[in-house]
């Protein structure tokens, strides 16, 4: 229990012990502590201004959906309207060719019938020139009575 | 009980007595150095206690190396997360006490703090077992716990009362340091007839400020002594109890885990108080 040289050694070991803590441990340690207080700092800011931008980027996400759906509305409006637009083309080109078609048929059927009025007529005159023949029970002349005759054909 | 080959049965008090009787060797008056003869000589070292001091010291910086070289500010280890508890811990303690800027407080507080608590820790191993390993290597004495030891504590408190006067030196200068000690609590008159007390008033508060002054490393160094001697005394005492000492020595363990930490965080406080005081004008 005596004071003795013991006291001078142990001062002497913690000045040693305390350098040493402050040349090799204390700042590696403050310093790693520190920068840590750092990183959860910014860390912390970083997922702040995350959330932000989270929530702009969906108000952003937002907008773009709703334009594209006014977009979408635009062009089926368009399509239905050029559907519409060739329906109507369509129709009207159907009329066109209808009228068409009936006027080329009254067109035959006119040429037909003159053909057949023709046909009609050649045998008509033919018809009353027997006949003629027949009623006058003479011969006459055919050359002297053509035009009459073919009057008579026109007439028919 | 404490192995002693060939010596028979110990009564309690002799049984006590070595456990309290440190490991020494001194130079004696002829030159040399002789082992356990060394009652009032102060040219001895109580290898034990200085020993397991200095080994303490070391697995203290060595751990502490360990960790501060691989130290990242990324994810830490367990034992990285351990020391930077510590750490954090002291710098705290240290901010919330010593305003000045100082590159030694923090260390210093940082190598109190756990030197003293592992110098005080060892009391917690059972206090037989080291003293028989070195019986039976023997070796006649051994205190294990450094902080039982006087000497040990005055050694660190004197450390720490040099440092006391060399931050009041060097913050409020020679002429500081000297008003410091005889222009307080009393402030002498500087003018009129009491000039004539001056010399007693300043004589006066020169014998009460020494005393405070002094009384700072005495309490400071006392104080984790008389906590850790009683603590090692009473562990002692429990272990000549027989089979009884098992309920006992649990329970004054889980006390004496407090009293460890307790006196150790004390004795780093009380440094970096005294160390901030002595930094700042009132």
């Amino acid at each position: 229990m005596d004071i003795n040289l013991t006291l001078i050694g142990q001062s002497f070991a913690m000045i040693v012990f305390v350098g040493v803590c402050m040349w090799k441990l204390w700042p590696p340690l403050i310093k790693a502590l520190e920068d840590r207080q750092k990183q959860i700092e910014e860390g912390l800011a970083a997922a702040d201004k995350g959330q932000e931008s989270l929530v702009r980027a969906a108000a952003e996400a937002d907008d773009i959906v709703a334009e594209a759906r006014k977009q979408a509305t635009g062009i089926l409006d368009q399509a239905h309207a050029r559907a519409n637009e060739i329906v109507a083309d369509g129709k009207a080109d159907g009329v066109k060719e209808r009228e068409r078609q009936t006027s080329a048929a009254k067109a035959e059927i006119e040429q037909e019938a003159n053909r057949a009025r023709e046909e009609l007529r050649g045998q008509v005159s033919a018809i009353a020139v027997a006949s003629a023949e027949k009623i006058l029970k003479r011969e006459i002349d055919g050359k002297a009575h053509e035009d009459i005759l073919g009057k008579l054909a026109q007439e028919l | 009980m404490a192995a002693e080959g060939g010596h028979g049965p110990l009564t309690s008090g002799e049984y006590i007595s070595h456990h309290l009787q440190n490991l020494q060797v001194c130079k004696v008056e002829t030159g040399e150095w002789v082992w356990n003869q060394c009652a009032g000589n102060f040219w001895t070292i109580n290898v034990d206690t200085m020993g397991w001091s200095i080994f303490l010291g070391l697995v203290f910086v060595i751990l502490f190396r360990g960790v501060a070289k691989k130290a990242s500010s990324g994810k830490p280890t367990k034992l990285q997360a351990l020391v930077e508890i510590i750490v954090g811990f002291v710098d705290s303690s240290v901010k919330d006490t010593f305003h000045g800027k100082s590159r030694l407080i923090a260390p210093l507080g940082l190598t109190i703090f756990v030197w003293v608590f592992l110098m005080n820790f060892m009391d917690l191993i059972p206090v037989d077992w080291i003293p028989m390993l070195a019986g039976s290597l023997g070796i006649p004495y051994m205190k294990v716990v450094p902080s039982t030891d006087v000497n040990i504590t005055f050694g660190m408190s004197i450390a720490v009362f040099f440092l006391i006067i060399f931050y009041t030196i060097k913050n409020k200068g020679v002429t500081g340091f000297i008003g410091e000690l005889t222009l307080h609590p009393i402030a002498p008159p500087t003018k009129g007839v009491g000039l004539i007390a001056a010399p007693f008033i300043i004589a006066f508060n020169f014998i009460l400020e020494s005393v405070a002054l002094i009384a700072k490393p005495v309490s400071l160094s006392l104080r984790l002594f008389g906590n850790m001697f009683a603590g090692e005394l009473i562990f002692i005492l429990i272990a000549m109890l027989g089979i009884y000492q098992l309920p006992l020595h649990f329970l004054w363990a889980g006390f004496h885990l407090l009293i460890v930490t307790l006196q150790a965080f004390i004795f780093m406080m009380l440094t970096i108080v005294y160390l901030s005081l002595a930094s700042e004008s009132h």
